[in-house]
């Protein structure tokens, strides 16, 4: 009957919520209790090196194109032995939204993001990283991968040295 | 002349000690239903200050008085500043005739638990209760902004017509302690509680006052999700504050009231009276917290629709059958 | 003392009746309207009918004046500029009838500590009034509900949907 389905439907949400009012919460105290992010968790966003301890940002600024809100800024130089690098990074958090598309737009794997979701402050100045606090010591996710090991000019091996590379082509020649 | 004064002094010290109790009790309740809803809903609620969040409704008051107290441009001003004043006062002033506690003797005086013990002590709630329209009314009116006049209009239109209910409901209770002297009520449920008396007229007057007092499932006049705060919209700093605080004002009287009406007042075995009233009040805030818990909101036409085709006949069948079996136990 | 409250009273009724009936905006004379009811009440209250004014604050000011206020704020009748002049200069005839009702009650609270029992020497006890509503006038109370009863069924019939295919 219908009178008594609107009486059963007056009564049970009141039995429903009283048995949540003895449930413990699912509420986790942030300050006191902190959850442990997943390893792929895109927070902080940190310079990785290479395993043999050197940068491993080419300042090649795709990371900087790829970034939505336009929050990467850096200056690129040279080496003597050709070997770019970035002569100051920068990321402001204060616009970052920690979409990741850097991280993905990154040939050489420097940039990436880390779990550490606790970077909030109150003056806006301390959220402009510059190189200084971005750049850690440690590959990051990748422990193996040197950019330079695989390609681009002769820095850790001769030109066309590295083992998944061919050497050189001569133009003139039409041999294969 | 002495008499007068002592008399004086002591209705001014009922009158401290009640406006004190019952500011407190409206404050923590504020707090209360946050927690239980938190907790009804798998949150903790505010627990930061003070141990378990016990300090939350001081730092309520000074974020409230601290706020900017704005008027919007095309208010009508005076009467803009003065609703939120006039829903709390209706709501404190109800106290007056309620009693918590059966005379005391004390000095070989006999002095009444109630600060002005009326004989038409129900009708005069009922009058502070329709006068605490106004107050949504004017301020809803006065704020000059349709969300606040929309607001007004359904708290208007909601609370004239769920009085009707309200006094029908109580009919029978008058009937069975035959005045409208509260103290003369609670007196009459002595052996019995007029829960056990008029169980129908208890259901009535549950869902009227709810109503009445723009409780959850019948808020519509604030209506949150479809008319911004309702006829409280344009109000900030400490006016929104008076109308909040007149709100849980209002929960205690009308925790105060259900308990007078019909949960047998002050009549309780092993504990003190007083302590007895004061659980059963907080008792009657916890169920309507609860219900806020547990009920959606229905749509406007659903309510005025029941209150008018539903409730009201109901209630003045309630009226005729007890009127007619008291009549006949009587006779 | 209660024969000067009566005048007392019956001025400040005056007044707020003739501020209700001067004000431009509709909703500023049903407050002035309200206060005129307080007074009205409290005059109940002086002549020892107590049931009596707490009919008249909640069937008068708290049911029907709600009413108007629901048609005024509905029609949208009040105006809505603003107008000229300083607020309390408008507000200042209100502030006064509220401060001597506020007197006058205190007055009569004075005058007879016990609630105002017995007042001009006639006390109409709720339960009387009750008696001699049921009892002596209970052909006119019946006749009179009977009439309202018909008034509802007129208003009934008038606000009908009409049925379908039929016009005015």
């Amino acid at each position: 009957m219908n009178l008594w389905r609107d009486i059963k439907g007056t009564l049970q949400p009141f039995w429903i919520t009283l048995g949540y009012l003895f449930k413990k919460p699912v509420t986790i105290q942030y300050p006191e209790e902190k959850r442990t992010p997943p390893p792929r968790y895109r927070a902080r966003i940190v310079l990785t090196r290479n395993p043999d301890g050197s940068e491993r940002c080419v300042a090649c600024q795709l990371c900087s194109a790829a970034c939505p809100v336009n929050c990467i800024s850096m200056q690129a130089a040279e080496d003597a032995d050709g070997r770019r690098y970035a002569a100051w990074f920068r990321i402001n958090f204060s616009r970052c939204i920690f979409c990741g598309l850097c991280t993905e737009a990154c040939p050489t794997m420097a940039i990436q993001t880390t779990p550490d979701y606790e970077i909030c402050n109150r003056d806006v100045l301390k959220l402009v990283h510059e190189k200084d606090d971005l750049l850690v010591d440690g590959c990051g996710k990748d422990t193996e991968y040197n950019f330079y090991e695989h390609s681009g000019i002769g820095v850790v091996n001769g030109r066309g040295g590295n083992e998944d590379e061919y050497g050189p082509v001569d133009p003139k020649s039409l041999m294969p | 002349m002495n008499d007068l004064l002592i008399s004086l002094v002591l209705i001014l010290v009922k009158l401290g000690l009640i406006l004190g109790v019952v500011l407190t009790m409206a404050a923590y309740l504020v707090l209360a239903e946050r927690k239980i809803l938190g907790r009804m809903q798998l949150r903790y609620g505010p627990n930061r200050i003070g141990p378990g969040g016990m300090l939350q409704p001081l730092c309520d008051v000074i974020k409230l008085l601290t706020k900017e107290d704005f008027v919007p441009g095309r208010a009508d001003k005076w009467i803009f500043l003065f609703a939120p004043g006039l829903t709390a006062l209706a709501a404190l002033l109800s106290f007056a005739v309620v009693p918590f506690s059966p005379p005391l003797a004390l000095f070989g005086r006999e002095i009444p638990m109630v600060v002005c013990d009326l004989n038409i002590g129900l009708l005069y709630i009922f009058g502070l209760s329709s006068l605490a329209v106004y107050g949504v009314v004017l301020g809803g009116w006065a704020s000059n902004s349709k969300y606040s006049l929309l607001g007004a209009m359904r708290g208007l239109a909601q609370l004239v017509s769920y009085e009707l209910a309200l006094g029908l409901a109580l009919v029978p209770v008058v009937m069975s302690a035959k005045s409208f002297s509260l103290n003369a009520i609670v007196m009459a449920q002595a052996d019995w509680p007029n829960l056990l008396r008029h169980p129908l007229a208890f259901i009535i007057f549950m869902i009227s006052i709810t109503a009445e007092s723009k409780r959850t499932p019948f808020d519509m006049p604030e209506a949150e999700n479809e008319i911004v705060a309702g006829y409280h919209t344009e109000y900030s700093g400490m006016r929104f504050g008076l109308f909040f605080v007149g709100e849980y004002i209002n929960l205690v009287v009308i925790g105060a009231m259900t308990t007078v009406f019909f949960l047998g007042g002050w009549h309780g075995p092993f504990l003190p009276p007083v302590v007895w009233f004061i659980l059963k009040v907080l008792f009657v805030a916890f169920l309507f917290i609860w219900a806020r818990g547990s009920m959606p909101r229905p749509r406007y036409d659903q309510l005025m629709h029941f209150g008018w085709k539903v409730l009201i006949p109901l209630a003045l069948l309630n009226v005729v059958v007890s009127g007619a079996i008291s009549l006949a136990m009587n006779s | 003392m209660t024969t000067a409250l009566f005048y007392i009273l019956g001025i400040i009724l005056l007044a707020a009746t003739l501020m209700c009936i001067t004000r431009r905006n509709p909703v500023h004379a049903v407050i002035y309207l309200v206060a005129g009811f307080f007074a009205l009440a409290l005059m109940f209250y002086l002549l020892g009918a107590p049931l009596v004014a707490a009919w008249e604050v909640i069937v008068y000011a708290g049911a029907i004046m709600v009413l108007f206020l629901f048609i005024i704020m509905m029609l949208g009748l009040a105006p809505q500029e603003v107008p000229e002049g300083p607020g309390w200069q408008r507000w200042l005839p209100l502030a006064l009838l509220s401060a001597s009702l506020m007197a006058c009650t205190l007055l009569l609270i004075l005058e007879d500590p016990a609630a105002g029992q017995k007042v001009g020497g006639f006390y109409l006890a709720p339960q009387a009034l009750g008696e001699a509503l049921f009892g002596r006038y209970a052909m006119a109370v019946e006749m009179v509900s009977f009439q309202l009863l018909f008034a509802t069924i007129g208003a009934y019939l008038l606000g009908r949907p009409l049925p379908k295919g039929e016009d005015q």
